[in-house]
């Protein structure tokens, strides 16, 4: 899949397009957190906008970020998801965790 | 309408857009809204991503799909297994439970089968430890609306 990794300011954006599973997030997961340890943002902007199709895989990846950037003391945003991707996001209860955050 | 295909992949990561995308050309030949056709891919994402990491535990193996579709008084009936010959599940019940998962180090969410249970009509797992899993889903679509 394509991705870019984008530093804004005090943020890193990340924009992930096509479709998320096990075999793209295992190519994704290394080049956003070797970007976390050398930019050390105060927040990460997953910008789902351009991603078709995420399955649980996708979860395991934003959930490991989230726990990531937790302890680091930052935070976790996801942006735009499209309707297949909310729906996935909607049943694992992510969005709660990251309350208001994720539009 | 009475169709089927089967499919015989070995047990790759990258084979997960192949086997969904084949899946999802296969189910587009009903009726199917586009909402209903992005359920069904990622159910068979879920399915065939677990049968390479949990089934075969990114060892390698071959992976069955099987796909029958059939028109009956109006409403459109697919019906997806996966089959794998891995290890199989001790507990189905466990590990149908949300966020469970036996991965301790891949990142996995233990969502899978919660997404496979949402996103489709019927899901049934069979499993024998040592011998493989059998995951059958069903997806109505068409005039399913009029039986609800």
């Amino acid at each position: 899949m394509r991705f870019e990794i984008e530093p804004v300011g005090n943020s890193l954006v990340v924009k992930l397009y096509g479709e998320i599973d096990q075999h793209s997030t295992d190519e994704i997961r290394s080049d956003i957190d070797r970007a976390i340890s050398i930019k050390n943002p105060a927040t990460l902007i997953i910008d789902l906008g351009g991603v078709e199709l995420m399955d649980s895989s996708g979860l395991g990846l934003i959930m490991g970020r989230y726990k990531l950037m937790a302890a680091r003391g930052g935070r976790l945003m996801l942006v735009r998801p499209q309707p297949q991707v909310d729906k996935v996001l909607e049943l694992s209860g992510i969005k709660k965790m990251l309350g208001r955050n994720c539009g | 309408m009475n169709n089927y295909m089967k499919l015989t992949i070995p047990s790759k990561t990258s084979n997960e857009a192949f086997a969904r995308a084949a899946v999802g050309a296969f189910a587009a030949q009903t009726d199917i809204t586009v909402e209903d056709l992005s359920d069904i891919k990622t159910a068979v994402s879920e399915a065939v991503t677990n049968s390479i990491i949990h089934g075969y535990s990114d060892s390698g193996g071959v992976i069955l799909i099987f796909c029958r579709v059939f028109l009956s008084g109006g409403t459109y009936t697919i019906e997806i297994t996966v089959e794998d010959k891995g290890k199989g599940i001790e507990n189905i019940e466990r590990a149908m439970q949300p966020l469970y998962t036996t991965s301790e180090n891949g990142e996995r969410s233990g969502m899978g089968f919660t997404v496979m249970q949402s996103f489709m009509d019927e899901l049934e797992v069979k499993s024998e430890p040592g011998c493989g899993t059998l995951v059958k889903m069903v997806k109505r679509v068409g005039a399913a609306e009029i039986y609800e």
